[in-house]
Formats: structure tokens, sequence, C-alpha cells
């Protein structure tokens, strides 16, 4: 298994200069170290090392069954809501392990926010669907949650599409609509990273081209993972992208060179479409 | 002369318009024409009932009734207020023991330990408990409250109905839960929520409705019950001054009046019989305008 820490912090694009924060971005801010993981007797990951940088956007790519969502969902632990799962290894997020015993699971999924493929917004209104993650952490001030609604839903683009309504059933928005309301619901936590999963492969080109171009804005102030099955996709909207193939990572390097000059042959003859 | 295409196009006409084609065409409007009438027959026993019932019931239905007490053996006029009242304390106990039991026991099987040992057992009893003849559960109340505390009583009713409702609330509570999307649980969890959090602000409030309509069933059924309140609370000409003694229902009324040679019980029978028919609809439909899904 090679080691695919692929990146000297110089070679990294530097992002936009954020108004959240001035310090500069982290080339290890979520860290993956010999991470196994295994569905009961099922390997589903073998030895991934990685490094996901701060606020760059991270496309993990390959076949289906290839271990990219399973990794995306050890990120906020989702996984561990199946049974019988089970990992070795360590992943930090900013130098802090995410398996340690004194952070607890719920803290972590409201720093690390998640989207998932299907939209699933709650059959609530708009507003509710925003302020569920404050809510639920105890905050109830009026003034607060309209706030927050306001710069979630301007955050996820949608805000002048639903200002007038935002009391009305979210299940009465369209397929994209949705998908970026999941979006606003998940940075009104003001999450550190974004997991998305293939965030689009339900939306039509147009929906699709608004959700890129919110992930484009939204990687000023997050650190973005999408997990994708569309390379056009992972080149348009990522900094840097990792194939997966068969529960290993094969290779991992700036999208550019990913898909211009890969150094894998894997790499190359998946991205190719000769995958067989 | 015509070129192998039209003789194609040609060949394609025969064919849709081939006698086998029309026989299928046949066969599909017999079937339907078949599955309309089967539905409509369901409805003759249906509407005769609730016919029957406004026909013969309705003559004594006036608000006397629900103020008054049975009249003896042989006598006219008096209602069946007591019974009225019965009917609602005796299931309103049997839905205070049941519909948290069922429901709790729904979310513990469904949400917290779907493949357990436990729940499988659980779901088992319940599935066991559901064809359990309901006189059963009138000797289980009789055993287990009227022989300890020596009294027949709305207490023991309510157990013994209780018991029959038990399954019917957990099993359908749990189909609830389960109509439940997954993905507003992962959603949930995704945002920070914990389970408890997940359940009663996601998960409950949409299986709300399907529950509401699973405890109705049960409802519905218990207050038609006869045999499970006939030796547990009895029966009473008078009013109950409280839940520790023999109590009249609306069931073992029309039990009661149906099985004498009077006339004037005979049709007072029929009247509480539509009394019944009506409470069950009236609680049936109020859950159903309170509980409906707004989205």
């Amino acid at each position: 298994m090679m080691t695919v820490t692929p990146m000297q912090e110089s070679t990294l694009p530097k992002p936009a200069a954020s108004a959240t924060t001035d310090r500069p971005p982290r080339p290890d801010f979520l860290t993956v170290r010999n991470f196994n993981f295994f569905y009961g007797q099922k390997q589903a990951l073998y030895d991934i090392q990685m490094d996901i940088p701060e606020r760059q956007v991270t496309a993990f790519i390959g076949p289906s069954g290839c271990g990219k969502s399973t990794l995306l969902r050890n990120f906020n632990r989702m996984n561990e809501l199946i049974d019988g799962v089970r990992h070795e290894g360590e992943i930090k997020l900013l130098g802090r392990s995410i398996y340690d015993p004194k952070l607890e699971v719920i803290s972590l999924r409201r720093s690390i926010g998640m989207v998932f493929q299907k939209s699933n917004p709650f059959p609530k209104s708009i507003y509710e669907n925003i302020v569920y993650g404050l809510r639920i952490s105890g905050h109830n001030n009026k003034t607060e949650l309209d706030e927050a609604v306001e710069r979630s839903l301007r955050g996820a683009a949608l805000w002048d599409e639903v200002k007038d309504r935002l009391h009305d059933s979210a299940l009465g928005l369209s397929g994209g609509q949705m998908q970026r309301l999941c979006i606003a619901r998940a940075i009104a936590n003001r999450p550190k990273v974004l997991l998305m999963d293939e965030p689009c492969s339900a939306l039509d080109p147009i929906a699709t081209v608004k959700v890129e171009e919110l992930i484009h804005e939204l990687k000023k102030q997050f650190t973005i993972v999408i997990v994708t099955h569309n390379m056009q996709q992972a080149t348009r909207c990522s900094d840097l992208t990792a194939f997966f193939y068969l529960g290993k990572l094969i290779e991992f390097d700036k999208t550019q060179k990913i898909f211009s000059n890969p150094s894998q042959k894997q790499t190359e003859d998946y991205i190719t479409g000769r995958f067989g | 002369m015509s070129t192998p295409s039209a003789t194609a196009e040609s060949d394609f006409f025969q064919q849709t318009e081939s006698r086998k084609s029309n026989f299928r065409a046949l066969g599909n409007r017999t079937l339907s024409t078949i599955c309309v009438g089967i539905s409509l027959l369901t409805l003759v026993p249906l509407i005769s009932i609730l016919f029957l019932l406004i026909k013969n019931g309705l003559p004594l239905l006036n608000w006397s009734v629900f103020t008054e007490l049975p009249p003896a053996a042989g006598m006219v006029g008096g209602g069946f207020g007591n019974a009225v009242i019965g009917t609602l304390v005796m299931v309103g106990l049997g839905l205070g023991f049941s519909a948290p039991i069922g429901v709790l026991s729904a979310i513990y099987i469904n949400e917290y330990n779907p493949y357990g040992r436990l729940s499988n057992a659980v779901r088992f009893v319940a599935k066991l408990l559901t064809g359990i003849p309901s006189i059963i559960c009138g000797v289980f109340a009789f055993a287990v409250v009227v022989a300890t505390t020596n009294s027949f009583s709305a207490w023991a009713g309510g157990v013994a109905l209780a018991v029959l409702m038990l399954p019917t609330i957990l099993l359908t509570s749990e189909q609830a839960l389960i109509g439940v999307q997954n993905a507003y649980r992962e959603a949930s969890y995704g945002l920070g929520a914990t389970k408890f959090q997940t359940i009663t602000r996601v998960v409950m409030p949409d299986a709300l409705p399907a529950i509401m309509t699973g405890v109705m069933l049960a409802v519905a059924r218990a207050a038609g019950e006869t045999a499970p309140l006939i030796f547990t609370a009895l029966f009473s000409q008078y009013w109950a001054k409280s839940l520790n003694e023999p109590t009249a229902s609306l069931s073992v009324l029309i039990y009661n009046f149906a099985t004498v040679p009077f006339p004037h019980q005979i049709q007072m029978a029929w009247t509480a019989s539509l009394v019944l028919v009506a409470l069950v609809t009236i609680a049936n439909v109020t859950a159903q305008l309170v509980f409906t899904k707004k989205h």
C-alpha cells in the first residue's frame, strides 16, 4: 500500500482569505491513520492514510462499493448507528481523536455537518428545519434563531427564494431547493467540516450547477469532503481528489494532477472509463 | 406491390387486431367488473348494519336515555346513562393502562433494540396475544383483580380491556414507527441529536397519526366487547359511585336486554347499539381530525 499523503503545504493553492478566521489553513485539518473498517466480518476499508486540508474541497471518487461513503460516514461516526461495525486506527480532527471517549459523539456531529444523497428535510417548516440543530442544543432565543435562519439560508443561496414562506412546509420545495435547504440546515450548526454524500446525484443539471456554485462559496468558510460518482463534478468543484478502489485508497492528489497525469494505472483506467 | 417494411406494418396491425388480443381485452374488462362488483358486495353488510341500527334504534333515542337508569324487567321508560358512563370509564381505564405500555414498548422494540432477543420475544408474544379470544382476557382479569379484591369492579373491567387492547396498540405503533423514513433519523443524528431527541422531535411527530389510528382501532374493538366485561365489571342497575363496584357497560346492557322477552328492553338494546356505534365513530373521526398530518 503506497502512502498517499501527497501534499506539501507550499504546493496547496491558497484559499481566499476568510473573514471568519485569520490563521492560515491547516494541511492536516482532518487526518486518517492506519484506518481499517469492518461491517461484521466484512472488511470495507484497508489501511487508509490521508490528510484532508482545511478550507479546501476534497472529492472522493471510485466505483460503487469502494468504501468512499463508508470513510465519509466515519468522519462524523454515523456508521456507528449500524449494528456490528468495528474500526481500527485513528481519525483526528484538528489533532484530536474523534474517538476520544471524552468527546461526545453529538458534539462531534455538530462540528462535522453532513448532507445526504437524497435530500431529507424534516416534514416541518423551512424555519424549523434550519433551527433544528440549534433547538436540540438548547438555543431557543427567537432573535438568535431568526438570525441563524437568515444567515444559513443566505449561505446556502436559498434566502431570496424562500424568505416569504419560511413557515411553509419544507416538503413543498423543489428537489434542488430541498438539497440546498439541507445544506443550510447543516451550516446552521456552524460546523468545521461539511461532508457531502453524492449531494447532486438526484438533482437535475441546473440544480446541480447551483449546488456546485454553492460548494465553491462554502469552501471559504468550511472544509468540504464530497463523495461523487460524477467525474466532471470532481474536476469542477474539488481541489483534491482521492480515488478509492476495493476499500483501498489508491491515489490522493491535486484534482488537476489526478485527472491529467495520474500516477497509478488503476486511477487512469477509472477516470478514462476503461475500468473493468 | 409492397415493400418489406409495409408488410411488417400490416403484420403489426393484423396482430393487434387479432382474436387473441380481443380475448385479452375482454378478460381485462371482466376482471375489472368482478372486482368492482365484489367491492360493492362488501358494502352490503356494513350498510345493512347501519340501516338496521338506525331503523330500530332511532325511535327510542332521546336525551333521557343518557340521563336515566335502565328499566326493571317488564317496565317501560328509563335509559342507560350508567352504561354509557361505564363504557367510557372502562375504555378510558383500559386505554390508560395499555396505550403508554404499548407505545413505549413499540418505541423500545423498533428504535432502541430492533434485533434484540427481548424485542423478538415481545413481538412474538404480542402477535400471539392478538389471537387470544377476548373471553380469556376476562378470565385473566377475573383471576388477577376480581378474585384478589373479592369484588367485581370497573378496575377489573379496565384491566381486561387493557389486555385486549395492548397487542393491537403495540403492533400498530411498531408499524407506524417502521413507516418513518430512515432518512429523517439520519438527518437528525447527523445534526447532533441524541436518540431521545430524535425520537421525541422527529420520529414520534411523524408516526403519531398512524399510532393514533392503531389506538382508535383498539378502542373501537374494546368498546364493543362484552365477554371480558361480563365477569370483571359485571353489570349494575345503578349509577356507579366508585371504580371499586360492579359497573354497567353498553355492551353488557345490549347482551342482557337483547336476551329478555320484553319488547321495550329489546328496542332499548337497539338504541344502545346505535349509541355505541355513534360513540366509537365520533371518537374515531375526532382522532383523525386532530392527528392528521399537516404536511
